[in-house]
C-alpha cells in the first residue's frame, strides 16, 4: 500500500494528467529531488523556485489570475508565516473584487511534529489557517484520504490549503488507492526515484482512477456510544489506537476525522455528540485560540443541553517552539497516552 | 512647508531638501516630438483625471466618503501608460498590477469616470468592488486589471505569475506592476526582481516605480540609500532606466521603448519615473494641494502653448468642462445605495451561494 508521499505524489500525476494542473513547484520541488519527503517527484510540470516563499505564493497567485491551476508547496509549513497576508489576499481576492478574480489554486506544506523536527519543523498551522476565510483547509489522516482530498483541492475554482502531517508521511495505508499495485515493493519499483544518477529515470504510473474525496465531509473511523473524539491530522491515529485500548475497558468511544478544517462536516459532529452527550476535541496547535476551541464554542452554542459532561479540547501546549529532546516533543503535543488519560476522564463525568 | 509631513507629525525636512532636483533625466520635452492629435488627447486626459481626483477629494470633505487616496501629480505618467497598455482579457492581453494611484491610467484606457465616483461614496453599483474597498482600488476582469490591494507591494510579488503564464502563451502581451518608492524596501519588490529575471528564463514584465520621494510623511533620503531605484535592476542583468515621469512626453516615448522592449524581448525591463505627489498622501494627511511640487499639467500647458498646439482659454474650458461634468456625475451617484449588509457573505468562494456558515 502507498505511503501518502506516494499517494500525494499519484494525486499529483493524476492531477497533472487529468486536471489542468500547469505547475507544480516550490524549494527543491522539481528533479532531481523532487521534495524534501519526494512527494513530487517523476512529475510532468514541477519545477525548483528561487528561496523565497512569499515569491511562490505571490507567484501561484499570479498564475491563477493568468488562468493557470498552480500547485505551491511551502517545504515546512514552520516557513508560511512570512506569506500570512499573501494568504489572506488569496483568500479576499474573489470577496474583495466582488465576484471578479476568483484564484483556482492549491498550497500544500508538511505540518506538525512527529519526526523530532525540533523548533522550526515541528509547526502546527491548522490554528493559524483556520482563522483566514477564503479558503478551504484540508488535512488528510491516511494515503488514500491523501489521495482523494488532493484530487478534490485540484479540482475547486477557490484556493485550498493541502495540509500534509509529516509524522504520517511514511505511514503505510490500510486502503488501496484504486490502480496502485497491492505490493509495497512493486508501487515503489513503478514511482519512487532510485538513489544517485536520476537523469535517466522516469516513473511508471499505475492506471490510477478519480476516487476524490469531497472537501467538507468527516469520516466515522470508529463508531461507539459512550463518547466522541474529534481530530485530525498526525492525533487522528493515535485517537483511533486509544479508543481500541479504552474498548477493553468497556469505554466504547466515537471516532471521527475531520479531514476538512474549513468547510468542517457539522452534521457529523452533532449527530455524534447527540448520540453520546460527551466530546473531546484533540489536535495539536497551541492551545490559545486553536481551532478546537472554536468547535468547543459551538458545541456549546447548539448542543448544551445534550451535554452529559463539558466539552473538553486536548491540544499542544502554548509554547513558542517544540524542543528537540525527545521529552521535550513528548511533554509538549498530545500523545497516545494524553488522549487515553483525557478520554477516561472525560467517560468519567456524570451529570 | 504646506505638505502633510506636518500634520503627521513627522521630523520636518528641510527646504533644501526637498527641493533638491532630479539628477540628468533624460527628456525629449523640448522638441515636442509627438503628434500634436496624440498630445492633446493626452493632455486632455491628464486633465480628466485630475478632475476626477479633485472631485473625489470634495466628496471626501464633503462627507461622501470615508477616505481618498488616487493620483493627482502622476497623471504625465499614468495617462501615457493607459494609453500604451494592449488592453483585454487573458493572456494574449496585458495584466495590470496596480496600486492605488493609477486612476489615470484607467481613464486612458478609455474607463468612464463614473465607476470611480460610485467606488469613492462605496454604493451598491461600484464596479470594482460592489462597495467594500477605498477608492483607487481598481479591479476589472474584462481589461486584466487585478485587484488593487491596500497592503504595499504584494502586487510585485504577482506579476510575475502572470507573466509566466504569458510567457507560454507566446505572442506579446506582459504584465505591468507600478508602486511608490516607499515600498520599494519591501522584499516583495525584491521577489519581484529575482523571479522576473531567472537565467534563461526571464519573465516579460515591466516592473514599473513611480517615485515622489515620499512614503507617507517619511522623505525617501531618510530611508534608502540608493540613488536610483532604477538600479537595483542592474544586478540583476535587467535594463533599466529613471525617467521624468512629470513629462508625458518623455514618459510616453520612454515607457513605449521599454514595452516594446519587453514585448518582443519577453524579458524584465525596471523603469523609474520621478512624479509629483500634489495632493499628499491620502485624505489622512488632509489632501491638500502642495504648491512645492512640480504641478505636471500646468508645465505641460506652458509647452503647448508655447508650441502653438493649445491656448490658454482652451485649456481653462477642457478643465472647466471636466470639473463640471464630474460634479454632475458625484450629483448623480449621490443618492444611489450601499450595498445591503445581507450581501457580505457574497463571494466568499466562487461558485457557491454566499450565507452564513452559523445561521
Ligand atoms: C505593508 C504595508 N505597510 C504599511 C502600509 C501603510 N501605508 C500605506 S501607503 C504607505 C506609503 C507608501 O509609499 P510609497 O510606496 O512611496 O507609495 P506612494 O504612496 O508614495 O505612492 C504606507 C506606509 C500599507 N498600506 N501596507
Amino acid at each position: 500500500m502507498a505511503n501518502m508521499a506516494q499517494a500525494v505524489r499519484m494525486a499529483l500525476h493524476f492531477a497533472e494528467e487529468n486536471l489542468g494542473v500547469t505547475d507544480i513547484f516550490g524549494e527543491d520541488v522539481g528533479m532531481p529531488l523532487g521534495g524534501v519527503f519526494t512527494c513530487t517527484q517523476g512529475l510532468k510540470t514541477t519545477w525548483n523556485t528561487p528561496l523565497d516563499e512569499r515569491g511562490i505564493i505571490g507567484m501561484a497567485m499570479g498564475i491563477a489570475m493568468a488562468g493557470g491551476k498552480p500547485i505551491a508547496e511551502i517545504q515546512f509549513c514552520d516557513y508560511i508565516f512570512n506569506t500570512i497576508d499573501l494568504l489572506k489576499l488569496a483568500g479576499n481576492t474573489q470577496w474583495s473584487s466582488n465576484g471578479q478574480w476568483n484564484l483556482p489554486m492549491v498550497v500544500m506544506t508538511p505540518v506538525g511534529s512527529g519526526i523530532r523536527g525540533s523548533i522550526y519543523h515541528s509547526h502546527s498551522i491548522d490554528a493559524t489557517a483556520t482563522h483566514i476565510a477564503g479558503w478551504k483547509i484540508v488535512m488528510p489522516s491516511t494515503p488514500l484520504d491523501a489521495y482523494g482530498l488532493l484530487l478534490s483541492a485540484c479540482k475547486e475554482t477557490n484556493p485550498v490549503m493541502f495540509l500534509i502531517p509529516k509524522a504520517l508521511m511514511r505511514i503505510r495505508g490500510q486502503e488501496l488507492i484504486p490502480g496502485e499495485p497491492g505490493e509495497d515493493k512493486a508501487l515503489s519499483k513503478l514511482i519512487d526515484a532510485p538513489l544517485g544518477d536520476r537523469t535517466r529515470w522516469a516513473p511508471q504510473w499505475p492506471a490510477l482512477e478519480d476516487v476524490s474525496i469531497p472537501i467538507g465531509k468527516a469520516k466515522t473511523v470508529r463508531s461507539g456510544s459512550q463518547l466522541t473524539v474529534v481530530s485530525y491530522g498526525r492525533t487522528l491515529p493515535l485517537c483511533a489506537q486509544a479508543a481500541e485500548v479504552l474498548a477493553a475497558d468497556g469505554i466504547d468511544a466515537e471516532v471521527i476525522d475531520l479531514r476538512s478544517l474549513w468547510p468542517y462536516d457539522w452534521e457529523a459532529i452533532k449527530a455524534s455528540v447527540e448520540k453520546t452527550g460527551r466530546v473531546i476535541f484533540v489536535n495539536e496547535d497551541t492551545e490559545v485560540t486553536n481551532f478546537g476551541e472554536h468547535l468547543v464554542r459551538r458545541v456549546v452554542d447548539d448542543l448544551f443541553f445534550k451535554l452529559l459532561a463539558p466539552p473538553k479540547l486536548l491540544a499542544g501546549k502554548f509554547l513558542p517552539g517544540i524542543g528537540l529532546a525527545d521529552p521535550l516533543e513528548l511533554a509538549s503535543v498530545p500523545q497516545q497516552s494524553d488522549i487515553e488519560k483525557a478520554m477516561r476522564a472525560l467517560a468519567a463525568v456524570q451529570p | 512647508m504646506a505638505r502633510d509631513a506636518k500634520k503627521m507629525s513627522a521630523p520636518a525636512k528641510s527646504a533644501k531638501a526637498a527641493a533638491k532636483p532630479f539628477k540628468a533625466l533624460v527628456t525629449h520635452s523640448e522638441e515636442l516630438p509627438l503628434h500634436k492629435k496624440l498630445l492633446l488627447s493626452m493632455h486632455d486626459t491628464m486633465v480628466k483625471a485630475r478632475c476626477l481626483e479633485e472631485r473625489l477629494i470634495a466628496m471626501y470633505k464633503t462627507g461622501h466618503g470615508y477616505f481618498w487616496i488616487g493620483g493627482p501629480g502622476e497623471e504625465a505618467f499614468n495617462v501615457p501608460l493607459g494609453l500604451l497598455i494592449k488592453k483585454g482579457m487573458g493572456p494574449a492581453f496585458d495584466y495590470l498590477h496596480f496600486h492605488y494611484r493609477q486612476s489615470a491610467t484607467l481613464l486612458a484606457m478609455g474607463e468612464e469616470p463614473l465607476g470611480a465616483i460610485r467606488q469613492m461614496k462605496n454604493t451598491a453599483t461600484d464596479p470594482y468592488s460592489g462597495g467594500r474597498n477605498f477608492a483607487g482600488h481598481f479591479s476589472k476582469k474584462e481589461w486584466n486589471i487585478t485587484p488593487v490591494s491596500s497592503p504595499i507591494e504584494v502586487q510585485y510579488a504577482m506579476a510575475p505569475g502572470t507573466a509566466l503564464v504569458q510567457k507560454r502563451f507566446g505572442g506579446d502581451g506582459i504584465s505591468i506592476v507600478t508602486g511608490g518608492d516607499a515600498g520599494t524596501a519591501e522584499g516583495d519588490f525584491a521577489s519581484c526582481l529575482v523571479w522576473s529575471s531567472r537565467p534563461g528564463q526571464e519573465l516579460p514584465v515591466l516592473i514599473l516605480v513611480t517615485n515622489n520621494r515620499w512614503g507617507i510623511s517619511t522623505p525617501y533620503e531618510q530611508t534608502q540609500g540608493v540613488e536610483r531605484i532604477s538600479d537595483r535592476g542592474v544586478a540583476f542583468g535587467m535594463k533599466t532606466k529613471t525617467i521624468d515621469g512629470n513629462d508625458p512626453i518623455s514618459a510616453y516615448l520612454e515607457l513605449k521603448e521599454a514595452m516594446e522592449y519587453v514585448r518582443t524581448e519577453r524579458k524584465p525591463y525596471l523603469v523609474e519615473a520621478r512624479v509629483s505627489r500634489l495632493y499628499g498622501h491620502s485624505s489622512a494627511s488632509g489632501a491638500n494641494f502642495a504648491t512645492n511640487e512640480a504641478d505636471c499639467i500646468t508645465v505641460f500647458e506652458a509647452k503647448l502653448e508655447k508650441a502653438g498646439m493649445l491656448t490658454r482659454e482652451q485649456a481653462k474650458a477642457v478643465r472647466d468642462r471636466y470639473t463640471e461634468e464630474l460634479a454632475d456625475l458625484a450629483r448623480a451617484v449621490k443618492e444611489e445605495a450601499f450595498p445591503d449588509g445581507s450581501t457580505i457573505w457574497d463571494h466568499v468562494f466562487h461558485g457557491e451561494p454566499g450565507r452564513d456558515p452559523f445561521a
